[in-house]
């Protein structure tokens, strides 16, 4: 490192000469309320999706993307509203939500349920723990077959399909939150007078939850892969039998609205665990990029 | 609390009887009884057949403030993690008072948990936020009681730490080493202000440090560990606040600088400091049977 380059980052390296005889080139410190107006954060956000979309447009104009390989944004823009118009897509969309949710809710209860399980107690995490992590080995969507036999082909299949996804993601994540909780923790809130309940409220369940959260997103992930799925396969309502029925008829752009749909729950889902993540990890100092 | 009354019998010659007395009263009745805090007798834990605490004998008066000494390793958190009733895979017999707080060397508080939270947690009943603040004020760190605990400076965190240990009104304080994680300024701070809430609650205070100079501004009596037994104790009888420069501490800590084995100018001592209590202790070792598992 040269003297120059040890000063720009605040240091005097040992050996340089300080004083009337050295000179030192200083730099200023610069405050960062010396900066002046920045764009706001929810601009420089939206620059990704927003140049993505434009690009997308340019190439489609230009002939580059025949139309029908993938319909231009303007196009899917119209499709889109026609969707909305005939009422196609806000009865698929209502359909498919409340899928995931009751999925996403059933699942949450049954791994959140078996992580407590078998994170508090050894005698859980010898009952459960084997099982989960042989039965999670099994690529979910082969059950699919077995799932339609088993439940028939109603709603039961794919909420099921999403429950069995959001389960093995937070189980395995609230598990793993449980059983790193700080035993020195533990043992402050014992000398504290906490007792077994009271530590599980105060110690150990406030420490699984950054992994709870770490859980929520993949389940969140799973559960739209999983609704894709499961709608796609013997559905008669939903997104994916949108999808489903417009492959059918070739028409790419009404595939693309769904995906695009998809996305933008998708960044829905995002949103709702950083204010959740916002509001329930505000103890925790982490490195939020510079 | 006068530091003339802090001596006692040495171990030789104490009599066996009233310990064995003792056993069946509860801790809190000893507490009561004989204005004694802290009874510790034939003391012995293992660590994988390794004995850490080998037949420790030690007695805390109600309201006396002991320091604990020792080498790096000698086995003082973990009689202190007895005491606090945390390590109970022991053998022999401990009395302790039902209300006692320990602050470990690292505060170890709750992240999650705003600095009130964290001082109040525990308590029975649902707390008011006045009561955190009246022990937080004592430590003065009332102005950060909506802190998370993650942006506390290391002092601060240590004061928390202890005001936390303080609203339970103990009648036993054990403290970690709890400056040993502080710069040396802080740290001064730190030790008066311990002092000074020591000397308001009049509550019993074990304090185990590596620091003879900690323990001897401190403390009225002293213990040296070694070997897993007190080996050694010395009654501090100077006035407080205690002068650095007084001849009479310089030779104490002179005298326990000797009985650490660390040489120092005069020292005078020997560096066995097994010499002095009797093999008493070592009689009452009990076989591996380890009766006193839980
Ligand atoms: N949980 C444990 N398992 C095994 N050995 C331990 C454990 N806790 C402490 N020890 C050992 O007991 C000895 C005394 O430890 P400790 O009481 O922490 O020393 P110190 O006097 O420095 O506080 C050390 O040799 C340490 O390695
Ligand atoms: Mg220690």
């Amino acid at each position: 490192m040269s003297g120059e380059q040890a000063a720009a980052a605040g240091r005097v390296p040992a050996g340089v000469p300080v004083g009337p005889g050295g000179a030192v080139a200083l730099s200023r410190v610069v405050p960062v309320s010396g900066r002046r107006w920045t764009v706001p954060r929810w601009v420089r956000r939206a620059v990704g999706p927003v140049g993505l979309v434009v690009v997308w447009q340019v190439l489609s104009g230009g002939g580059v993307l025949p139309a029908d390989l993938l319909a231009s944004p303007v196009d899917i823009a119209r499709t889109a509203g026609g969707l909305v118009a005939d009422g196609t897509l806000p009865s698929a969309m209502g359909v498919s939500l409340q899928r995931v949710a009751v999925g996403l809710v059933s699942g949450a209860a049954v791994g959140i349920a078996l992580a407590l399980v078998s994170g508090l107690s050894r005698l859980g995490e010898d009952l459960v723990d084997a099982t989960v992590q042989m039965l999670r080995s099994i690529p979910w969507v082969g059950v699919i077959p077995l799932f339609i036999i088993w439940l028939g082909i109603g709603e039961a299949p794919k909420i099921a399909l999403i429950a069995v996804g959001v389960a093995f993601h937070l189980y395995l994540n609230v598990y793993a939150g449980i059983r790193g909780v700080d035993a020195q923790l533990v043992e402050a809130g014992t000398s504290l007078g906490l007792g077994r309940w009271g530590l599980i409220r105060h110690v150990v369940l406030p420490g699984a939850l950054p992994g709870a959260m770490t859980g929520l997103r993949y389940a969140l992930a799973t559960a739209w892969l999983a609704l894709v799925f499961g709608e796609q396969v013997n559905a008669d309502d939903g997104l994916g039998f949108l999808m489903n029925q417009a492959r059918e008829f070739f028409r790419t752009d009404v595939i693309v609205v769904c995906l695009v749909v998809y996305a933008m729950l998708g960044l829905l889902a995002d949103f709702l665990v950083r204010t959740l993540e916002r509001l329930l990890l505000q103890w925790r100092p982490t490195f939020t990029g510079q | 609390m006068t530091p003339g009354t802090s001596t006692r019998p040495p171990e030789s010659s104490r009599p066996s009887e009233p310990v064995a007395a003792a056993t069946a009263a509860g801790a809190a009745d000893a507490q009561e009884g004989g204005g004694v805090a802290v009874r510790v007798d034939g003391l012995v834990r293992e660590f994988d057949r390794r004995r850490v605490l080998d037949g420790v004998r030690l007695d805390i008066r109600a309201g006396e403030f002991v320091a604990l000494l020792g080498r790096s390793g000698c086995g003082k958190s973990t009689l202190l993690r007895v005491l606090s009733g945390l390590d109970r895979e022991i053998e022999g017999e401990v009395l302790v008072p039902r209300r006692r707080a320990v602050a470990f060397q690292a505060p170890r508080l709750m992240p999650w948990k705003r600095v009130w939270r964290n001082v109040v947690l525990g308590l029975p009943g649902r707390p008011e936020r006045v009561v955190a603040e009246r022990a937080l004020t004592e430590v003065g760190l009332d102005h950060r009681a909506d802190a998370w605990p993650k942006t506390l400076s290391g002092g601060e965190a240590q004061r928390a730490s202890l005001a936390r240990a303080l609203v339970r009104d103990p009648d036993l304080l054990l403290l970690d080493e709890p400056f040993g994680a502080l710069d040396a300024l802080t740290r001064i701070t730190a030790q008066r202000l311990v002092a000074e809430v020591w000397r308001e609650r009049g509550c019993a205070v074990l304090l185990v440090t590596h620091d003879v100079e900690e323990a001897l501004l401190l403390a009225d009596r002293v213990l040296v560990m070694a070997d897993g037994r007190i080996a050694h104790e010395t009654a501090v009888e100077l006035p407080r606040p205690r002068d650095v420069g007084d001849p009479r501490w310089t030779a104490l800590r002179a005298q326990l600088l000797g009985r650490l084995g660390v040489a120092e100018a005069d020292g005078g001592a020997d560096s066995h400091v097994d010499g002095d209590v009797d093999g008493g202790a070592g009689v009452r070792r009990t076989p591996d049977g380890r009766g006193a598992d839980r």
